[in-house]
């Protein structure tokens, strides 16, 4: 079992929504679509699911092409970002409603309906109506709902956006294992690396439309293929500073910051990501490199600390373990972990392993 | 949970209050009045109970006059609600048409009442109206003025123009604030067309389909001016509805005691229904 996108592409009068496309979902994945808002997380779920055609490309399942297929006669499931279910229905109806409509017979219905409820904690409120429910209980219906068809496709557009934050936690910690022992391909559309990084399985990150580097999550987040991959797996943003590289040493352009290198990349700009948190207050590493700066804002949230800093020219964000109050305005020092630093040439490519 | 108690609270009821009175409450009084006592003018009033309530509790021609009411009101209402809905689920969801239906739709309900009755008076003429001319040259005996048939059809097809666009533009507003998202998942399932509208879109129109059928029904039971200017309740008491029969007994015949008596009823009839009907639709309705 596959789902391949060949050369999908997806244009709504002159605007281009998806650009030319191509993507290939193995059997029995978890698959998270990471990219902000507007990314084409949606569109590109929706192409899958059939609900959706794409303007040139096409769409293969099973070695089989199913562009213009209908969604009905895919045998797809789809979670929203709205609680989506029936209005009029109890828990149970709703979960049951897609065997129903398929003409599975009641005790086969019953059956399904209480082992996915018991999965989803559902049981004891089988008989409530969805406006009876808190958010988390409404959303899991409706992931009732999508798991009891045992689908081939499961589609999960940003599902957990609309809960609040611990509930969010809960259910996201729950959601991988759903899936475990299920034959099926899973798409996950999400706007936070962290998501991504949680499920596990492989990440597609995307950009205006662009599918920018698909791969395992753990893969896509060490080794981002490009810039904007690193940027769009990136919270808070990553920090970006050109660099000047020169034998075996490299130094930042804006500040007095230099460090060794063994690579044989040749001499000339370069520029370097940093994620926020291998800018710390502490060294961490045994290549702890110092910079100091101009603090910004510092906020501190649950057990970690974020300080804005400048230097040079740029403003820099830094993620610590721990409290670490500063004060704004005032002048301080930050470890840079140098072993985990990101290069990218003039092409915004990864050139790390040069 | 605990609620504090704050007495100084009423003081801000005070000013909806006095409002309230003036509007409503000492109007209603006087009828009270009336209803109970006898008068001949120059402000004398004897007291008289319950005595006209009995009288017209028991006269034919209140039961008359609301069996037409009822009879007509449930017409209405079985034409204009599924109507309504049928147009709203038909309109257009975006472009220029949307505008376009929406203020087509307002039209009749920005005409004057007692214009729309004029209107349909002329439009339904048999010598020289449009309506009335044009059936009976297709060969239909059509004299609203004369037959009490043709004077209910066109009370009814005038109501259903004037009112219909009001249950479309609330059932539109209802349809409108479903997520799109919701129509999807229903083609994910591959439920009917059907299914969508009795499991998706009427349960969500739900609350404003009540107020829609509320008002209406408020609306057509205590119609007054157009079937007036209509019909003026012809031919004989054919179109006579419960307000016109208590306007004719009122300023007609001057009976003030019975004609205080039946608005009372009237009042009442139209209050129980509402409050009875409110709580049915709303029943087993959570916080959502």
């Amino acid at each position: 079992m596959s789902l391949e996108l060949r050369n999908v592409e997806k244009k709504i009068g002159q605007e281009t929504h998806i650009y030319e496309t191509n993507l290939k979902l193995e059997k029995n994945t978890i698959n998270v679509l990471l990219g902000s808002t507007l990314a084409g997380k949606t569109t590109l779920m929706q192409i899958m699911a059939g609900l959706d055609k794409p303007t040139n490309g096409e769409i293969w399942f099973n070695e089989k092409n199913v562009t213009g297929v209908k969604v009905q006669k895919r045998n797809v499931s789809m979670v929203y970002q709205q609680f989506i279910n029936y209005p009029n229905f109890n828990v149970y109806d709703n979960i049951a409603s897609p065997l129903k409509i398929t003409g599975v017979d009641t005790n086969e219905i019953k059956n399904r309906v209480g082992k996915v409820a018991e999965l989803l904690k559902l049981s004891p409120m089988l008989n409530k109506r969805p406006n009876e429910l808190s958010g988390g209980q409404q959303q899991r219906t409706a992931l009732a709902r999508a798991l009891v068809k045992d689908s081939d496709l499961i589609l999960l557009d940003e599902p957990l956006a609309n809960l609040d934050f611990k509930l969010r936690e809960e259910l996201r910690e729950e959601l991988p294992k759903l899936f475990e022992d299920r034959d099926c391909i899973v798409v996950y559309a999400t706007t936070e690396p962290s998501d991504a990084l949680l499920i596990g399985g492989y990440t597609a990150t995307l950009l205006e439309g662009k599918i920018v580097q698909h791969g395992k999550t753990l893969e896509v987040y060490n080794k981002p293929n490009s810039l904007q991959s690193a940027q769009v797996f990136s919270d808070p943003p990553m920090n970006i500073a050109k660099i000047k590289k020169q034998g075996d040493v490299c130094s930042l352009i804006s500040d007095d910051v230099s460090w060794k290198i063994n690579s044989k990349l040749k001499d000339g700009e370069y520029k370097v990501g940093i994620r926020p948190h291998n800018i710390t207050t502490y060294k961490e590493g045994s290549n702890s490199l110092e910079i100091s700066g101009k603090v910004l804002i510092s906020e501190l949230s649950g057990s970690e600390s974020l300080i804005h800093f400048t230097n040079g020219d740029l403003n820099w964000v830094s993620l610590s373990n721990g409290i670490h109050q500063k004060n704004v305005g005032e002048q301080t020092k930050l470890f840079m972990n140098s072993d985990e630093f990101l290069y990218f040439d003039e092409s915004n490519k990864l050139v790390n392993n040069v | 949970m605990n609620k504090t108690v704050n007495q100084k609270a009423w003081l801000f009821v005070i000013p909806v209050f006095v409002l309230v009175a003036f509007n409503a409450i000492i109007p209603l009084m006087t009828v009270v009045n009336y209803a109970f006592q006898e008068t001949f003018g120059n402000n004398v009033f004897m007291w008289e109970g319950t005595r006209w309530f009995k009288q017209i509790l028991l006269s034919d021609r209140f039961h008359a006059a609301l069996g037409r009411q009822i009879l007509f009101t449930l017409i209405i209402l079985f034409i204009q609600i599924p109507l309504g809905i049928f147009i709203a689920l038909t309109m257009p969801k975006e472009g220029i048409g949307v505008s376009v239906c929406l203020v087509l739709m307002s039209m009749p309900l920005l005409i004057p009442w007692n214009v729309v009755g004029a209107m349909w008076n002329i439009f339904a003429l048999p010598d020289i109206g449009f309506l009335g001319h044009s059936l009976n040259a297709l060969g239909f005996d059509y004299n609203f003025t004369q037959q009490s048939g043709d004077a209910w059809f066109t009370t009814v097809l005038m109501d259903v123009w004037h009112w219909t666009s009001l249950v479309v533009l609330l059932s539109y507003a209802g349809l409108r604030s479903i997520q799109p998202a919701y129509y999807q998942a229903a083609e994910i399932d591959g439920a009917s067309r059907w299914s969508v509208f009795r499991h998706i879109e009427l349960p969500k129109m739900k609350k404003v389909l009540t107020i829609a059928i509320l008002l209406r029904f408020m609306d057509s039971f205590m119609i007054y001016t157009e079937p007036f200017v209509l019909t003026g309740g012809g031919p004989g008491n054919a179109t006579a509805f419960l307000s016109i029969d208590l306007v004719k007994m009122a300023l007609g015949q001057f009976d003030l005691g019975p004609a205080a008596a039946m608005s009372l009823i009237y009042f009442f009839i139209v209050l129980t229904v509402c409050w009875v009907f409110y709580n049915l639709m709303m029943k087993n309705e959570g916080q959502s």
